[in-house]
């Protein structure tokens, strides 16, 4: 058990920054994920802590000690690696056996040790296999049960799931959530799929071009995005962005979008009247009413996707494309014209210039 | 096209790429059928005409003739002693700069790739003149260790493709894995790399062996009274009698056949990157 | 378990495996420092001194000798005639391969087997082929060809003895060139001539606007490697022919084995060089790919 420390940790690849001046720090048993689009950082950044990849600056704690110049197998971790790294040379007993072989521990507790890895994840009835006559999911499960039989202080994990096919990765999911729970190991865990990070983490850290760009639970990563980037990123669909400014009307004060306006319902919001600003809003936070009526915005219906549980509307208002999301019952025409009213708790306010959320005084919590 | 006349065509394209097929393979393997014959043929049939087609008189006579000939079974010795030295030689300098330069993008890396392809340009002629004066110089001339440091040479820039090529073929991440499990980066290799680019390994010691085995140029200009087989055998070349040259080529031939067929299947992942 | 001082001192040791490519390369380096750059110069010095000053007297030496016209003659010739040939039979070969031909497998294990197989070796067994009493002359005696042995490897009939060398050579050698058309031809995906064919294009047709072209590279190493060895075309020369035929490597063998005169025999084998380095040269430019058409 460990608790993970990254002191502003930077590296780069020639003239390319991978990782630009992070800091992270990861409590004891906390299950992280750090998540981000393809060279955002995140595997060069879990790399670092395994010891992988030289740091150009910064340290790296693991436990309260410093592990900036250690090698790998001194810093006590495990790693799972996103093609598993199966030897494909050595038979799954031996695979799953081989850092504990690595430490000379005694035959009787490595075969404990292997025996109860492979209970835990299903693989008991192959342990006498060679890799390649195992399936990849498989396979899998063997790097899983690897690097959870040495019983290390942090475990690394890098897209383990993503090169499984979606119903198998649906599965393993859950199956490996369960698992680390249990554990109670302290996990990092790396992935572009914001579908995995959302649920699996205790806390999310988003990362794009280098940076964090926040670190919050799941759900406020989904709920209040730092920015337009997070909130593009995370959720399917993407968060809506569109342009908004505040002005007055007489003695209220009203939202004006490309296609509408409505009166604004949060009184804090009225400090940003003037500038330019991105409303964003979750398609689900959007409701669709059949008629015209008071604050409601006007939409053209341009496509609708049923999909099962809900129906997925795209449609224009004004220069503005949205995505809204309707009980599976309601299918207006393409072409139609629908009403929509924006639930005003679930509106977030960006800066229109510089993307960042603008925080405001919420009522019932307590001022920052 | 009606079906029918497709169908015609199609059969005679596939009986015309048989044909070929077969054609090509009688060509390759008729000169070996024969010469094998023409070695285990007895000292008459050595001489007769017309020459027997058919395996019906096998005879060693011609085969002890050869090794019998004066310095012909030292010349043989001598040959696999190079071949063994060039091999571990060659192997134990050149694997290191095929690992380094299949996993480490180091500055310098694509100038040696290219530098260690570029020596093939330089033809083995310019090469052994001036070894054979300077190993004249170092009294080292007309020895087997003198043969074995230019044919370690020749191999050299093989060695360090093919096993450079052999050791891309092994993924990082399982090196990378064995260290995160305890492993130091020469562990990691040793129980993780080696192992698994073994294969690749042997087929292209071997091949360096045949190569040493086969070399003649140098060996020719590098010996004099201590000579190799090839420079023995071409020593001895004019004026030898037939059943000597059956003999003598069969000999030269027959391990480089069987090598071949033996190591075919790696040939590709010797040869796969070192080509592009 | 270690205390945290000797962790650091340890990986502060460790830091300096940024080095260890180096030190893995060094080695090699060495050796062919020592002996290969180190003998190339010297050879240049060998070439162009004579009696410790410079001069060019070895050069001249051997553009006087008599057999310089012809060696220089019979080495070209070899070059020009085989290797089109070669290359001509190596393609088909691989395009067999590389076929859906049922039991390609085995042709692929026939077509190889002269792989390694060395040119004094080939040399010898096609001499046992096609001397005066010879396979050859039994085949075509018992087919009814001919009445009576015919000399192949008639001294005074020098096309005849071209055309068994390059033979031979074409024998031993094509394996090697094949062996690189499949690896390219094995990087070229089949949905290339698939579509060309659902377009029309007929096999020789694929061969020429869709094949021909994505193999230039592996054409193009194939053909430096080819090139440069013609040029050093010896043992097989001598097996077949003896002394009726000459080459320039085997004239650099004779000037240093036969007349001990290695400044003679460097020049020859500087003037190998220099053709081995021109032809390399034309080959890499006139072969070149742009890289807009490379396929990665």
């Amino acid at each position: 058990m460990a608790d993970v420390k990254f002191q502003t940790i930077s590296k780069t690849f020639g003239k390319f920054t991978a990782v630009d001046d992070v800091d992270l720090e990861v409590a004891d048993g906390d299950f992280i994920v750090l998540l981000g689009p393809s060279g955002c950082g995140k595997t060069t950044l879990l790399r670092c802590l395994a010891g992988l990849e030289k740091v150009d600056g910064g340290r790296v704690f693991i436990g309260g000690r410093d592990a900036t110049d250690l090698p790998p197998r001194r810093r006590r971790i495990a790693m799972v690696f996103q093609s598993y790294a199966v030897f494909p040379h050595l038979k799954l007993y031996d695979n799953i056996a081989f850092g504990l072989r690595m430490q000379k521990e005694p035959k009787a507790m490595i075969r404990e040790r292997v025996e109860s890895a492979a209970n835990l994840l299903h693989i008991e009835e192959l342990l006498d296999r060679y890799p390649s006559q195992i399936s990849g999911g498989q396979r899998q499960r063997v790097a899983v049960a690897r690097a959870i039989a040495t019983k290390a202080d942090v475990l690394l994990m890098d897209e383990p799931l993503s090169n499984l096919d979606a119903l198998l990765r649906m599965e393993m999911r859950a199956e490996l959530k369960a698992l680390l729970l249990r554990l109670g190991t302290t996990t990092i865990y790396v992935t572009h799929d914001q579908v995995e990070a959302l649920s699996m983490g205790d806390r999310i850290a988003v990362m794009n071009a280098g940076r964090i760009v926040q670190l919050d639970s799941p759900l406020v990563v989904y709920d209040d995005p730092a920015d337009t980037f997070v909130g593009g990123f995370v959720g399917t669909p993407p968060m809506n962005f569109l342009a908004a400014k505040i002005a007055a009307n007489g003695a209220s004060q009203v939202v004006s979008l490309s296609g509408g306006s409505f009166p604004l319902a949060d009184p804090a919001a009225g400090a940003l009247a003037g500038r330019k600003l991105t409303l964003g809003i979750r398609a689900e936070a959007i409701v669709v009413e059949p008629q015209t009526g008071d604050g409601l915005i006007e939409a053209t219906v341009i496509v609708v996707e049923p999909l099962g549980s809900h129906n997925l509307l795209t449609v224009k208002s004004g220069d503005d494309l949205l995505k809204v999301s309707t009980p599976p019952h309601l299918f207006p025409e393409p072409d139609s014209s629908i009403w929509l009213r924006l639930e005003h708790r679930r509106i977030r306010w960006m800066d229109a210039e510089s993307g960042r959320a603008i925080q405001l005084a919420k009522p019932s919590a307590p001022a920052e | 096209m009606s079906r029918g006349r497709s169908s015609a065509l199609s059969w005679l394209g596939r009986f015309g790429l048989y044909g070929t097929a077969v054609l090509v393979s009688l060509f390759i393997l008729a000169p070996i059928y024969l010469m094998t014959l023409a070695a285990f043929s007895s000292q008459d049939d050595v001489y007769a005409y017309p020459k027997e087609l058919l395996p019906r008189h096998l005879s060693t006579e011609t085969m002890s003739f050869f090794i019998h000939f004066g310095g012909v079974l030292d010349a043989l010795q001598r040959s696999v002693v190079v071949a063994a030295i060039t091999l571990a030689l060659a192997l134990a300098i050149g694997t290191p700069a095929g690992y380094a330069l299949a996993r480490f993008a180091f500055r310098g890396s694509d100038t040696l790739r290219l530098s260690v392809v570029a020596t093939r340009a330089f033809p083995i002629v310019i090469l052994s003149i001036p070894l054979a004066v300077i190993f004249i110089r170092w009294g080292i001339d007309d020895t087997s260790v003198g043969v074995s440091i230019a044919h370690t040479a020749l191999a050299l820039p093989f060695v360090v493709l093919t096993t450079s090529s052999v050791f891309a073929g092994v993924s990082p991440e399982l090196e990378e894995a064995a260290m995160t499990l305890g492993c130091s980066r020469a562990k990691a290799f040793v129980k993780v790399a080696l192992p698994l680019a073994l294969p690749g390994l042997a087929a292209s010691a071997i091949f360096v062996f045949i190569v040493s085995w086969n070399e003649v140029f140098a060996s020719s200009l590098l010996t004099l009274r201590h000579r190799t087989l090839p420079a023995e055998v071409l020593s001895l070349l004019e004026g030898a009698p037939l059943n000597f040259r059956f003999a003598g080529g069969f000999f030269l031939m027959a391990p480089s056949v069987i090598v071949i067929l033996i190591i075919r299947r790696y040939l590709f992942t010797m040869w796969g990157r070192v080509l592009k | 378990m270690t205390t945290i001082a000797q962790d650091v001192t340890l990986g502060r040791r460790l830091r300096r495996w940024e080095v260890l490519p180096y030190g893995l390369i060094l080695p090699t380096v060495a050796y062919l420092a020592l002996f290969f750059a180190w003998p190339m110069a010297q050879a240049f010095k060998l070439a162009f001194q004579d009696g410790g000053a410079w001069t060019i007297e070895p050069f001249r030496m051997m553009m006087n000798d008599a057999n310089f016209g012809d060696a220089f003659r019979f080495t070209m010739l070899l070059v020009v005639v085989i290797v089109p040939l070669q290359f001509v039979l190596a393609l088909a070969m691989a395009l067999l391969i590389n076929s859906k031909l049922h039991g390609r497998g085995l042709f692929l294990a026939i077509f190889i087997m002269p792989l390694a197989i060395s040119d004094l070796a080939a040399g010898l067994v096609w001499q046992s082929i096609l001397t005066e009493r010879g396979y050859l002359n039994t085949l075509l005696e018992h087919v009814g060809f001919i009445d009576q042995p015919y000399i192949w490897l008639n001294p005074t009939k020098p096309n005849q003895l071209l055309f068994a060398v390059v033979v031979a050579e074409i024998w031993r050698s094509t394996a090697f060139v094949m062996v690189i058309f499949l690896a390219g031809l094995q990087g070229i995906p089949h949905e290339y001539g698939e579509a060309a064919e659902v377009f029309g294009a007929g096999f020789f047709q694929r061969v020429r606007r869709v094949i021909l072209p994505m193999l230039k590279p592996s054409l193009q190493v194939a053909l430096l490697f080819r090139i440069i060895f013609a040029f050093e075309a010896f043992a097989v020369v001598l097996a077949i022919t003896g002394r009726a035929k000459t080459t320039l490597a085997t004239e650099a063998w004779k000037w240093q084995a036969e007349y001990f005169n290695s400044h003679v025999a460097a020049a020859y084998s500087a003037l190998i060089l220099v053709l081995s380095l021109v032809s390399a040269g034309l080959v890499v430019w006139l072969l070149r790919t742009p890289k807009e058409q490379m396929l990665r």
